[in-house]
């Protein structure tokens, strides 16, 4: 009976009882809407999340020196270990297949002044691999190259808000800085997703910063990201050799805490991710609270209907409408009605969430957005429970004798 | 036109169970006009129920224009009741948000007729109860008596072998009656059977057989001298 005059019929009763249309249609549209706003939120929560965590290269170690805490071979304790230059050459070297990039890194901070404008920012000195280990984006220019290290070349990379902060609207590259009185070549400009403060960094050749310091060939960090396909007990696994190779290079107890710290992200990387999914479940029991909270708001609405109709119902029996045709009309027009406000809901929810994405970055909350596989999904059953809430009492009532439905006045 | 032999009915009332038709007999022919009477307990609207298919018997025969009707489920039962009976009710029973041509032309719709005929037949069927000018109007916009017409419009509209009529006068003051009555007995005169079943003797005398139930059985069968509406109007 899904012919043209059945609908035709149904048309004209959603038209004819626009209160009770828009009641149900509000109930479904109103559910998907908020279904899909905060499904779009947790996944911005989500989003914001990762990046905040995920912004390194989650296969990095960072090797710190540190003081010894036990005497051994000979050396008292106390004593305090240094990273030179050496100490990075020697782990490509002997690590060459476990390794995917080392650089060494010197943080100092300085005051910065270009023209009128100063500040003070922390300055890395660092090698080339640095920009895949932070994961840098260059906006203009380029990065800090080999030829840069080797001729202790005075050119700096400055973050956007360096940029910003220091040249206003112009353009910095090839401009001069002074950064802690000595002067320095702009030669590029990056962002980061690490926020605010990975944009107030400058970086420059790790050797011109030890020529600053009295040409020595020391080095603050030494950052190695080892070969992805170690995985995470093969990253475990390298991190205690490397451990081991350097307490033997520098005469440190093997048993001894202190004397070299290793910082491993992929550890990290394990408890964000853990963290995430912990996340994802939050989002998803929210999504599923409204999606519940919709269907027995939908629910609630067609036994109403029904119930309201049950008169009606009784005088299209006594006329000749079979029960089939009563159960027909009821789920044709809630299947119909659920269908149409569902989408809408859905569209103003997909729209409203485009709209405020930019608004909540400040709110920790990035980039929010829901898959359109699962905006569908919650809306098909939203309308399959809606017809399911329908279907019961249309049963009942088109079981009902039109006697007796006729007498409920 | 309607044959019942021996019919019983009782309704279950906890554990014990009442008997309300307690073995009726009666024929109408063709063309008849009868009235149904007795006070309110007597079996009256039982028997207009299972003669009207929304109710059914637990003994005994109906014969509805030579079909048996026994053993029906409901869709059978909602089909029969759209070929064979038109419903005209005490309280009208008009869908309320449809004007009185769409509530005339509802059966049409069940029966499967095409959207332009059935408005069309609706629409010669609302001119014949004097209500063609009022076709577009809603319930809410109609006098008692027009709403009864266009009930009456609406239960001739599948053209029915038979009409039954539940107390069409009830909600209806006296001059309204007659005025229904007149176009009950002017559809009548067409060659329709109608069954009414009222309590009001005078209404009952405008008909031309009067039966009257009591404790659920006829106590009495008779045709009288039809008083003409129309001589009261």
């Amino acid at each position: 009976m899904f012919n043209r005059d059945s609908w035709r019929e149904i048309f004209d009763t959603i038209s004819k009882n626009k209160l009770r249309t828009f009641l149900s249609g509000f109930t479904v549209a109103l559910g998907i809407f908020i279904f899909i706003i905060l499904f779009g939120l947790g996944n911005g929560l989500k989003n914001s999340f990762q990046e905040f965590f995920l912004d390194d290269a989650s296969n990095a170690i960072f090797l710190y020196p540190g003081k010894t805490s036990m005497p051994y071979n000979g050396f008292k304790e106390n004593r305090r270990i240094e990273f030179d230059i050496e100490d990075v050459e020697d782990i490509k070297n002997n690590f060459t297949l476990f390794t995917e990039y080392v650089t060494p890194r010197i943080s100092r901070s300085a005051l910065t002044r270009y023209k009128s404008q100063s500040n003070s920012y922390t300055t890395r000195g660092v090698g080339p691999a640095h920009q895949f280990v932070e994961k840098t984006i260059l906006m203009k220019g380029r990065f800090i190259n080999q030829k840069d290290i080797a001729i202790r070349a005075k050119y700096a990379v400055i973050g956007r808000l360096v940029a910003k902060d220091l040249f206003k609207a112009e353009d910095p590259i090839g401009k001069y800085i002074d950064i802690g009185s000595s002067v320095f070549k702009v030669i590029g400009v990056f962002q980061d997703d690490g926020g605010d403060r990975e944009e107030r960094n400058i970086y420059i050749p790790y050797s011109t910063r030890q020529l600053l310091e009295k040409g020595n060939d020391e080095v603050d960090e030494i950052i190695v990201t080892f070969n992805k396909d170690l995985g995470h007990t093969g990253a475990l696994a390298f991190e205690s050799s490397l451990k081991k190779y350097f307490k033997d290079k520098k005469s440190i107890d093997p048993r001894d805490p202190n004397g070299i710290y290793f910082r491993n992200l992929t550890d990290d990387l394990k408890q964000t991710q853990q963290f995430a999914v912990v996340l994802q479940y939050i989002v998803s029991f929210v999504g599923l609270g409204t999606l519940i909270a919709g269907i027995i708001g939908i629910s609630n609405i067609m036994v109403f209907v029904v119930k309201e109709r049950t008169k009606e119902l009784g005088i299209r029996k006594a006329l000749g409408a079979t029960p089939k045709s009563v159960i027909q009309m009821i789920l044709q027009e809630s299947v119909f009605i659920t269908t149409i406000s569902g989408y809408t809901g859905l569209i103003l929810g997909v729209f409203f969430l485009k709209n405020i994405g930019l608004k909540l970055e400040d709110y920790f909350i990035k980039n929010p957005y829901i898959d359109l596989g699962t905006a569908i999904a919650a809306t098909i059953i939203l309308i399959i429970f809606g017809a399911i809430a329908g279907y019961i009492p249309a049963k009942r009532a088109a079981r009902i004798k039109p006697i007796i439905a006729l007498r409920d006045e | 036109m309607i044959q019942i032999k021996n019919l019983h009915k009782s309704y279950k009332m906890g554990t014990s169970s009442l008997h309300v038709l307690k073995g009726i007999n009666f024929n109408v022919e063709q063309g008849e006009l009868v009235a149904i009477m007795g006070s309110s307990g007597s079996g009256k609207s039982t028997l207009l129920n299972i003669l009207g298919m929304l109710d059914v018997a637990e003994e005994g025969d109906y014969i509805l224009d030579n079909v048996p009707i026994k053993n029906l489920n409901e869709t059978k039962a909602a089909k029969y009741r759209n070929k064979f009976l038109g419903f005209v009710f005490q309280s009208f029973n008009l869908i309320n948000y449809k004007t009185a041509l769409e509530n005339v032309s509802l059966p049409l719709y069940y029966q499967g007729i095409p959207r332009k005929e059935r408005q069309q037949s609706a629409l010669n069927y609302l001119e014949k109860v004097g209500l063609k000018d009022w076709a577009t109007h809603l319930p809410s916009e109609l006098s008692g008596g027009q709403k009864q017409r266009v009930a009456i419009a609406r239960a001739l509209a599948s053209k029915p072998k038979v009409l039954l009529a539940d107390e069409p006068t009830g909600a209806l003051d006296s001059t309204t009656s007659h005025e229904v009555m007149d176009l009950i007995q002017k559809i009548n005169q067409e060659g329709k059977t109608i069954l009414v079943v009222t309590h009001e003797l005078d209404i009952a005398q405008m008909c031309k057989r009067i039966v009257k139930l009591k404790d659920g059985v006829i106590v009495e069968d008779k045709k009288v001298k039809q008083v003409l509406a129309s001589s009261y109007v």
